[in-house]
């Protein structure tokens, strides 16, 4: 058996998640800005209005400065799952490698050649290739959420793909699943709606600033009256898509379902935690309330984990320790079964490297009969199964809090923007300020309940992130670690100054 | 038909494919070539202008196909993936350190309130163009000196190369004279094509000395270019090299490289046509003031490009050899993706013309007229 340094897959782990949230911080900016400056400029192209041009170029010069920053913090995600994952490329590249290379191929391309027209070529090409050039980069870089996304769905439900014990690594069997694969699909549609909520947010406060400041007024209404109508459809659906999202992780992730909940012990007609605070002593199996205090709605879990009310929704508890009325195997049992699949892949490898086919026949047959359960195999104890409660649970909560609260923002800005009466409520200008920092946090906090939730498995069921990393020494990770701290906190402090900077220049109006 | 084509045809198929992304990425670099020019040929503020607004409309090219190149061993080869990004560590990450810094730089030099000054950014883009490009020629060297890592039997890889006791994970590859030889081969060419884009796509009728000294430096750079180039080229010829026997052992092997080149004369015409552009274009740029120079230049190297990654890798070679263990070392064929996965990324192949096309009907468009002062002080520039 291999030797885990601990200490080194956290801090890999820690590394990831830094980068991935710094990135983040960018692309969901760039999802719906890219389209926002398509509507912005269609409707120039359309009206020939020149303050519409002006408007367009304004947003367009943020998206630019959004956008270099996106793509710096990209590229060192792409090669890390080589650089800090190399077990796991080794592993899953099979299937996992597809994606990527496809998402570079057609989606990135698309985004770096028409970018250049779209900043560049206002004089160099027609006004028709211009607007096209806009939308190409919004379908580019949509393209490219739809690729990483079905990556990380199929991190999340692994799909379309067999172990090989030749070759000891999983092999794709069918890419049409893994791209179909429904985890993939619920993600991308609430990943990429959320993306143009965020960025209607942002160009809403933005515009709220400037009316609150009293300049750019003209320019200020028009977008918000843009955005809050993108805004009211992505929020929207963006709550709509989250349920979809959390059936599916009932469905496919029932543990990550239980920790977003904090739900140790399972019930039929389960109701649903709309508020409350974790009591921080609770452990699994023992008999504590998991809540010091907290607010329920009835039903609505059992509705919303398998749409039913009378469906059985298991907690921690029964998914760790098993539930035999409710059939759930607990983790016990699988673990002893993939040690089992372990020892034999092993002697499978030895046999064929003796040639003796007796044996590896034998030893096949034994791995085959327990392969399902090969990651449990790495597990050292039943809890180890279990993802941190708190994290996922609270970021869980406030993201929908945040999701319930958006669309009846959107449509108060909409309806006050179309009796043009906004200018005059200033308390709706600092709430529209404030949120689009809450859009922030909403965003982030998704992914926190997506990653955070999937532990301890960098693909679910299969391969705890512990067995996936590159054997490092621990010093390399830490450097590395801090090395991007350091820079990316640098250039963000940079991007934000120049942000500013530039907002508080505004437009350049009738030129 | 690709669903015909057998397991070994498809692993082939693919080296070339990346092989190609790589040779484009190395002509693409004219942009990070001429980052390292820009303090040298430009010397006011307007010259700074027009070179930095110059390249920025091409930086994402270079960039993303980097990105393209991760993203097709990826999932082409990912035991190369695996082995080299996760054992030669430190090469990749300087390397893509560089590239971070290079990604914001055009975007935020000239910005007002940009926290770290413009030359800060304009050191960021001479990094980006002589320590990344460094860096990677030297990992590419490896390509013909071999790495210091094992596999085990279920290929994990495990690097070992100290030095007073720290593990160098892959810097020791520009301890290598040819490595380095390759590394600055590839920066001073990046520079000779960075030069002659400049030439091709500025307008430099009123800035008559920012043209001679592109011209000048695109020739100094071929001249210290030339012994580096002389040097691996001899090196190649006279170098032992890894061979993989029918039973897949592996063992060292002298003139291996002399040999490939032997049994596969094609590769042996397209370098001697590659390095024959490459020096007509600089001749035709620097003696008959010729702007057409990049892209003479730049099918020479997309064709020296080929030539430098095909040749380690077929007629029996492991592309990626272990110097510390033989066998651990990597070939096409045991370090790709399965057969299903090769011949589904075979298809999306064929959308690689398609994107090829926009790419340079766009850039056609986009360059049919020359970057102009006046376009750099009354427009969008960087
Ligand atoms: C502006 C951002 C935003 C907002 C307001 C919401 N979400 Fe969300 N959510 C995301 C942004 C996001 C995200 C960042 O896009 C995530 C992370 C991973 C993913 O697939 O999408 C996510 C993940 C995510 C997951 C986890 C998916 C997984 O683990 O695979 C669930 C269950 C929900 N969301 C559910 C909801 C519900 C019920 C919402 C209520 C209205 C909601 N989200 C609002
Ligand atoms: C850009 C949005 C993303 C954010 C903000 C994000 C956030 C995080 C966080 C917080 C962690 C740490 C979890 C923990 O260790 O407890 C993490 C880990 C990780 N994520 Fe993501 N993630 C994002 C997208 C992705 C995508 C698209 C993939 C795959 C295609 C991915 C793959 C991973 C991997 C491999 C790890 C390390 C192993 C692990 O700890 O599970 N992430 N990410
Ligand atoms: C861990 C997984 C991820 C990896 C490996 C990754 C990789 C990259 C890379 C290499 C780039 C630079 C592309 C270029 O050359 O132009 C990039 C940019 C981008 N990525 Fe990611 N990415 C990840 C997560 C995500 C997620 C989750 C999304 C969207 C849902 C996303 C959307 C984008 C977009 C829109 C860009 C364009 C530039 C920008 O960020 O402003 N990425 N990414």
């Amino acid at each position: 058996m291999l030797e885990i340094d601990l200490s080194m897959v956290n801090w890999a782990r820690a590394q990831f998640a830094l980068t991935a949230m710094y990135h983040w911080i960018f692309v969901p900016l760039t999802l719906g800005l890219s389209f926002l400056c398509a509507f912005f400029e269609s409707i120039y192209v359309r009206t020939g209005n020149k303050e519409w041009r002006d408007i367009t170029k304004f947003w367009m010069t943020l998206f630019g400065i959004n956008f270099a920053i996106g793509v710096a913090t990209g590229i060192i995600l792409e090669f890390e799952f080589g650089t800090n994952w190399s077990n796991y490329s080794w592993m899953v590249g099979d299937i996992f490698g597809a994606p990527l290379a496809i998402e570079g191929l057609f989606a990135f391309f698309l985004e770096a050649t028409f970018f250049a027209v779209m900043f560049f070529g206002w004089n160099r090409v027609s006004k028709r290739f211009h607007l096209f050039s806009t939308w190409m980069v919004a379908l580019g870089s949509n393209l490219s959420a739809i690729w990483i996304l079905v990556a990380n769905g199929w991190m999340q439900n692994p799909v379309g793909m067999v172990f090989n014990p030749g070759t000891a690594r999983f092999e794709m069997q069918s890419f049409f699943e893994v791209v179909f694969n429904p985890v993939a699909v619920s993600k991308f549609v609430h990943t990429s709606s959320s993306g143009f909520l965020f960025a209607s947010l942002f160009v809403l406060a933005i515009s709220c600033w400037y009316l609150i400041k009293k300049r750019h007024i003209q320019m200020a209404k028009k977008s918000i009256v843009v955005a809050s109508v993108f805004g009211l459809f992505s929020s929207s659906y963006v709550a709509l898509t989250g349920d979809t999202s959390a059936y599916e992780v009932a469905q496919k992730q029932p543990m990550k379902l239980a920790a977003i909940e904090g739900l140790y012990t399972g019930e039929t007609k389960a109701p649903i935690v709309a508020a409350g605070i974790l009591n921080p002593d609770k452990k699994p199996g023992d008999n504590q309330d998991p809540f010091l205090v907290k607010v329920e709605i009835p039903y609505l879990l059992s509705l919303l984990a398998n749409h039913s009310i009378d469906s059985f929704v298991p907690g921690i508890d029964d998914l760790v320790y098993g539930n035999e009325k409710e059939g759930i195997e607990g983790v016990a049992p699988k673990i002893i079964k993939g040690k089992k699949a372990i020892n034999a892949l092993a002697f499978f490898k030895q046999a064929r490297q003796e040639n003796n086919n007796q044996k590896a026949k034998l030893a096949l047959a034994k791995f085959k009969e327990n392969q399902k359960y090969l990651g449990y195999g790495y597990l050292d104890k039943p809890e180890e199964a279990i993802p941190p409660v708190a994290i996922p649970y609270y970021a869980f909560h406030i993201m929908v809090a945040l999701g319930t609260f958006f669309p009846f923002l959107f449509a108060v800005f909409l309806f006050y923007a179309l009796k043009d009466s906004l200018a005059q409520k200033r308390w709706l200008l600092f709430i529209g300020l404030i949120s689009g920092f809450l859009g922030f946090i909403a965003s982030q906090a998704g992914w926190v309940v997506a990653e955070v939730g999937r532990q301890p498995w960098a693909i679910y069921g299969l391969l705890p992130v512990k067995v996936a990393t590159t054997n490092l020494a621990v010093e390399n990770v830490q450097i590395t670690f801090f090395m991007f701290l350091g820079l990316f906190t640098l250039l963000l402090i940079a991007e934000i100054k120049i942000m500013l900077k530039q907002i508080s220049i505004g437009p350049e109006e009738g030129s | 038909m690709i669903s015909s084509l057998d397991y070994a045809t498809l692993q082939q198929l693919w080296w070339i494919i990346c092989s190609i992304v790589c040779a484009l990425f190395l002509f693409l670099n004219f942009v990070q070539g001429g980052q390292t020019l820009l303090w040298e040929v430009a010397k006011t503020d307007l010259e700074k202008s027009l070179v930095i607004t110059s390249l920025g409309r091409k930086w994402e090219m270079p960039f993303t196909t980097l990105v393209l190149f991760g993203g097709a061993l990826f999932a082409a080869f990912p035991k190369f993936y695996a082995t080299s990004f996760g054992g030669a560590y430190w090469v990749w990450m300087l390397i893509l350190f560089s590239f971070i810094i290079q990604a914001v730089s055009y975007e935020y030099r000239k910005k007002e309130n940009n926290f770290l000054g413009a030359t800060v950014y304009e050191l960021f883009l001479f990094i980006n163009g002589s320590v990344g490009i460094l860096l990677i020629g030297a990992a590419v060297g490896t390509f013909y000196t071999g790495s210091n890592f094992t596999l085990d039997l279920y290929n994990r890889v495990t690097w070992n190369y100290t030095l007073m006791g720290i593990n160098l994970r892959g810097l020791e590859a520009a301890f290598s004279l040819f490595n380095l030889s390759l590394g600055l081969f590839l920066l001073f060419n990046a520079r000779v094509l960075g030069a002659l884009y400049l030439l091709n796509n500025i307008d430099l009728s009123s800035t008559p000395d920012l043209e001679s000294r592109l011209r000048k430096g695109a020739w100094h750079s071929f001249l210290i270019a030339l012994p580096f180039l002389l040097y691996i080229l001899i090196s190649i010829l006279f170098m032992e090299g890894f061979n993989v026997d029918q039973a897949g052992r592996v063992s060292l092997v002298p003139f291996k490289y002399l040999l490939n080149l032997l049994a596969m004369p094609h590769l042996l015409v397209l370098l001697l046509a590659g390095i024959v552009l490459v020096i007509y274009g600089v001749l035709s740029s620097t003696f008959k003031k010729s702007n057409k120079g990049i892209w003479f230049c730049g099918l020479g190297t997309v064709f020296t490009g080929l030539v430098i990654l095909s040749l380690p890798a077929f007629n029996n070679t492991p592309f990626y050899p272990s110097k510390l263990d033989l066998q651990s070392s990597l070939t096409i064929y045991n370090a790709s993706s399965s057969m299903y996965t090769l011949t589904v990324m075979t298809y999306v192949a064929i959308g690689i013309p398609f994107v090829l096309a926009y790419v340079v009907y766009v850039w056609k468009l986009m360059d049919s007229k020359k970057l102009t002062p006046e376009e750099v002080i009354h427009e969008e520039s960087y």
